[in-house]
């Protein structure tokens, strides 16, 4: 087996641009449901209109300047759709909306054939180009030692952190103002802000927009790293990933989505390539474990991760006890 | 009672499931293997056309095949004597493979006349396989009031499974106040042990009906391992609502993906029931196992409903739902009553699961699948009481097959989550029951 | 035993519905029904501006969902009500403290993830950083947060918490969670409290601390209503005692009328009876 690889694998996914757009999402999400307690679970799916409003755009020959565009304003209108019949909704019933509306718009994106705007089950492929003729970084390797990356993958890098980075102080000086204090006050209890005359429902919906937006980013990022948008990579499955990532940061803290996504993806990364090696050197028997299994080996991982956080250490790696939702009520 | 020893029951449990399914599954993909979508290779359709009106089913040979991608055709095929078609595609796209009816043996006709052209979408690298379903020539076709009415008797069979496998997610809201998103997996649950009980080839081979009890009792065991080893310890701890949904959600994640590796992506059906010749009341024509399964779903949902009328037990669960402290003063134990509608609740999700997966197939997520038109169900009908789960589930299980009268059914899912949003919309409050009460 | 200073209610005759001098809050015909049963039923009610009202009753007597069905957490069947010249039916319950009529809950909800005091500087109202808009740019609300954070140090003093400044509220006793409350309320600049059950879960030796700075705040003029189900505690307070019995009215006056009137004493000792038999919140 070879370790070293397996483990210079891992730190390679761990800063790419897959960790870097989960950051994103998980930024996009802390505001949401860290900071303003709105337990959305259709977060996906402003990944999803992100990266469909920049392909659809751009398939239909419009430049990809007009496709972020398009998809932000994607972002903006899912958020309103989401959130005005909604955000008086309990959380749990807020839950299953937000999870049942994400899968209605999947559904929909899915459903036409070929010929159609979105391509249905085919997707739509190569839309970025204009992303990467920008790249100024001349080909070759860049990186150190095993852990390095393409002069594509350091310019698709290079882009999502310095939006990761972006995103997060953006968000950091929004929650330490007073607009963040009233949004914290209604993650706790909306009736006692509601009772101090906070207008509740509004700032949920601006944080809802404001986190769907960013959400929206990581998407764009992620359909024009891989070139491709298709239906079916917005399951609901990765709405719970990125909840994984935000718990495992810590939720309501500043750098949690950050640190949640490199120490996720690391883990997920390492667990994977070192079963993978196990199986090819016989460790595990192929009855218990086959390399087709692994996928699957990665999500019960989430799975499992994302429960025992849950009750062991809620607040993740950098928030607060004091201030996480699963105290008594 | 001990703690300590429940939890190693649940291990034990899980560890005991967990060891039967991967010994059962070993031989059956040692001997599946030859089947398993091939990655990195071209587009295929395939599939075996046999007789299966006739006992054993008789493979039918030189049956003839076109694929054709919008006006072109593309490939052919002929059928060898097991029954078995294969065409290569040119690439992924949208194909229409027709079969050729004239070269089908006499006496031998589709199922239904109007399905002798397939329409298959193919991803890149992936196989399909196509089912022409072979029966007795029917001369008559349908009118539009007949395929209504034949398509809401199909919804009420959907509508009582749902509704049998969402009364414990209903209950057990009820009860403890917990959304819980792993419930889709004690659905599968009880499918998958029906499954390696009865068809699975390293397994013991039982009839499904006997692997349908030990379904349903199993589906009760596995409610008692989550509440007594996990729930009930949150609930001492007094986590919130939400920190619950998220558990629970990890949970239905982690076992879905245990599913996964166990049973592998491919959908199987059981061995017994699969390809019934229907059987016709009136104008209305399903197979056979379809009326069993309304029979059997209503007889057990009424059963329910008395139950939680007539016996001390469901007065208590219903005190319970309705002010757990009230209850807990007046004497009931409520943790019992918790823990009997888990044991219950998750029982008849379990044989639910086994329904659906006779009607249906079964696959790994089949539960998770149906979780979202169960949440749809039994927040339609009122979440928290029993009649409101099955009478939701009747209306989304009809609503939704009737609806593909005008819509495609791979919209199907859509339309049910579609009343599930509007449900929520229009009245939450009247459909959760009650108004909660501030201060 | 009356209050200290002159009950600015004099002469006003102690029997349901009667009209004050000068009533800043006036509800009529206010209803709201469960289910079948009538929970709340005031054909007419006013509260004197400038005066401690005690809203007593038993358990159930609709005290608390009148509280929120004035202050927009629950809806009206039907009624209308007026605080000091504003229409508040079918306001929603966050505009109402807007117009200067606050309240405080039963379960005390001091914001117990956030410092005391966040819990303070929350509370004040027209907030410029609040605004999405401004919130981004710290210097354009730099100097009204100072003002704000001068203010909630102020009253924090005042209720004894000061030296609380930056715990998380969490870790407050039940009684100066109440405090804190109260405190809170008073950032909004209201003109009439409404506060349900001030005494409920408070140690006894608060009990006397609580009291004191309502009677100090209507000294200030600021118009309080309280619920309490002790009509002991009430008496000693109040200057105006209103008495709720299963939704409706029964009785009001001055508390030395209310201790004596049958109708409330049967009431309360029939209450009473089954209260003891049972466990549970008021209202």
């Amino acid at each position: 087996m070879d370790i070293v690889e397996v483990l210079a694998d891992a730190i390679r996914v761990a800063i790419g641009p897959l960790a870097a757009a989960y950051a994103l999402a998980a930024v996009g999400l802390n505001l949401q449901f860290g900071y303003t307690g709105l337990l959305n679970f259709g977060h996906v799916a402003f990944l999803m209109v992100g990266a469909y409003g920049t392909a659809i755009t751009v398939d239909q020959g419009g430049p990809l300047w007009l496709g972020l565009l398009v998809g932000v304003a994607a972002a903006v209108a899912l958020g309103l759709l989401f959130g005005l019949p909604t955000l008086r909704l309990r959380a749990d019933y807020l839950a299953i909306v937000t999870i049942a509306a994400a899968e209605v718009l999947r559904i929909l994106i899915r459903g036409p054939g070929e010929d159609s705007l979105t391509r249905g089950v085919f997707g739509i492929q190569r839309f970025g180009n204009d992303f990467f003729d920008l790249n100024p970084f001349p080909n070759g390797e860049y990186g150190i030692g095993r852990v390095s990356f393409t002069e594509r993958g350091l310019w698709v890098l290079t882009v999502a952190w310095a939006l990761v980075a972006v995103f997060t102080v953006l968000v950091v000086l929004l929650t330490r103002s007073p607009w963040g204090r009233v949004l914290r006050a209604i993650r706790e209890d909306e009736d006692a802000a509601r009772s101090l005359g906070k207008n509740v429902f509004v700032l949920k919906l601006q944080s809802l927009v404001i986190g769907g937006v960013i959400g929206a980013f990581s998407g764009m990022l992620l359909a024009i790293d891989r070139q491709s948008v298709n239906p079916d990579s917005y399951l609901p499955v990765v709405t719970f990933a990125i909840y994984t990532v935000l718990i495992l940061g810590g939720p309501a803290s500043r750098l949690g989505p950050i640190v949640g996504a490199v120490l996720y993806w690391f883990v997920i990364q390492f667990t994977e390539g070192f079963a993978r090696e196990a199986i090819r050197a016989g460790w595990i028997p192929e009855s218990v474990l086959d390399e087709t299994d692994i996928g699957a080996l990665r999500f019960a991982l989430v799975g499992l991760g994302l429960m025992l956080l849950m009750i062991f250490r809620p607040q993740g790696i950098l928030g607060k006890r004091e201030e996480v939702l699963i105290d008594a009520q | 009672m001990r703690p300590r020893t429940r939890a190693w029951g649940a291990f034990a449990l899980l560890a005991l499931t967990g060891a039967l399914a991967v010994a059962s599954a070993m031989p059956a993909s040692a001997q599946e293997d030859d089947e398993e979508t091939p990655v990195d290779e071209p587009e295929f359709v395939r599939g075996r056309i046999q007789d299966k009106t006739k006992e054993p089913s008789k493979p039918l040979e030189g049956v003839e095949l076109t694929a054709k991608k919008g006006d072109r055709e593309v490939g052919e095929a002929v059928t060898d004597e097991e029954g078995s078609w294969e065409i290569m595609l040119p690439g992924p796209g949208t194909y229409t493979v027709t079969l050729d009816t004239d070269t089908l043996p006499k006496g031998v006709g589709l199922r239904d006349e109007d399905k002798a052209s397939l329409e298959v979408e193919i991803e890149e690298g992936r196989a399909k396989g196509l089912i022409f379903a072979i029966g007795e020539r029917t001369t008559t076709s349908r009118s539009p009031a007949e395929r209504l009415l034949n398509l809401g008797v199909q919804g009420i069979r959907v509508g009582v499974v749902l509704a049998l496998a969402s009364v414990g997610l209903s209950l057990i809201f009820g009860v403890t106040g917990l959304v819980n998103f792993a419930h889709g997996e004690v659905v599968t649950f009880g499918a998958l042990i029906a499954f390696f009980l009865s068809a699975s080839a390293g397994g013991p081979e039982m009839p499904l009906v006997a692997a349908a009890v030990l379904a349903l009792l199993a589906g009760g065991l596995f409610g008692y391992v989550l509440e007594s080893g996990l729930f009930r310890r949150l609930r001492r701890r007094r986590s919130g609502n939400v920190a619950l949904i998220v558990v629970s959600i990890g949970l239905g994640l982690f076992l879905r993906h245990v599913f996964l590796i166990i049973f592998g992506e491919r959908p199987r059906p059981f061995t017994e029931f699969t390809v019934q010749k229907n059987f016709d009341v009136g104008p209305i024509s399903l197979p056979p196992k379809d009326f069993v399964i309304i029979g059997l779903s209503l007889a057990l949902l009424v059963a329910v409903g008395l139950l939680l009328q007539g016996t001390r037990l469901g007065t208590a669960m219903r005190a319970v739902s309705d002010d757990r402290d009230l209850a807990e003063a007046s004497g009931i134990d409520v943790e019992r009553v918790i823990l009997v509608t888990w044991i219950a609740g998750a029982a008849l999700a379990g044989l639910g699961g086994v329904f659906q997966g006779i009607t249906d197939k079964i696959t790994y997520d089949m539960g998770f699948t149906l979780l979202l038109s169960m949440f749809a169900a039994v927040i339609l009908g009122g979440i928290g009481t029993a009649y409101g789960a099955m009478a939701g589930g009747l209306v989304i299980g009809v609503t939704t097959q009737v609806s593909t009268y005008w819509v495609e059914s791979k919209y199907k899912l859509g339309v049910a989550l579609a009343v599930l949003i509007l449900a929520v919309l229009i009245r939450p409050q009247g459909l959760l029951g009650r108004a909660e009460r501030v201060g | 035993m009356p209050s200290e200073t002159a009950a600015p209610v004099t002469g006003v005759a102690p029997e349901p519905g009667v009209a004050k001098p000068d009533p800043i809050l006036s509800v009529s015909g206010l209803r709201k029904s469960f289910g079948g049963l009538v929970a709340v039923h005031v054909d007419h009610l006013e509260c004197q501006r400038g005066t401690i009202t005690g809203l007593i009753g038993p358990n159930g007597a609709g005290k608390t969902t009148m509280f929120n069905l004035l202050t927009g957490f629950d809806r009206a069947d039907a009624g209308t009500w007026s605080f000091d010249g504003s229409q508040l039916e079918g306001m929603l319950a966050y505009q109402i403290p807007r117009t200067g009529l606050v309240r405080t809950f039963q379960l005390t909800k001091a914001l117990a993830k956030m410092t005391v005091l966040d819990n303070m500087t929350l509370a004040a109202t027209t907030q410029r950083g609040e605004r999405l808009r401004e919130c981004l740019v710290r210097p354009l609300w730099r100097q009204q947060e100072r003002e704000i954070e001068a203010r909630a140090d102020a009253l924090l003093e005042r209720f004894n918490l000061a030296h609380m400044r930056t715990e998380y509220a969490g870790t407050l006793s039940g009684g100066q969670r109440k405090l804190l409350e109260m405190a809170r309320a008073l950032m909004v600049e209201p003109r009439m409290l409404l506060l349900d059950e001030p005494t409920a879960g408070v140690n006894p030796a608060l009990l006397q601390s609580i009291f004191d700075h309502v009677r100090e705040l209507r000294d200030d003029g600021m118009t309080v209503m309280f619920v309490e189900h002790a009509m002991d505690v009430v008496m000693g307070i109040s200057d105006w005692v209103v008495c709720m019995v299963e939704g409706q009215v029964i009785a009001e006056g001055p508390p030395a009328s209310i201790a004596t009137n049958d109708a409330v004493i049967d009431a309360y000792l029939g209450a009473k009876r089954t209260e003891e038999a049972q466990t549970g919140g008021g209202g």
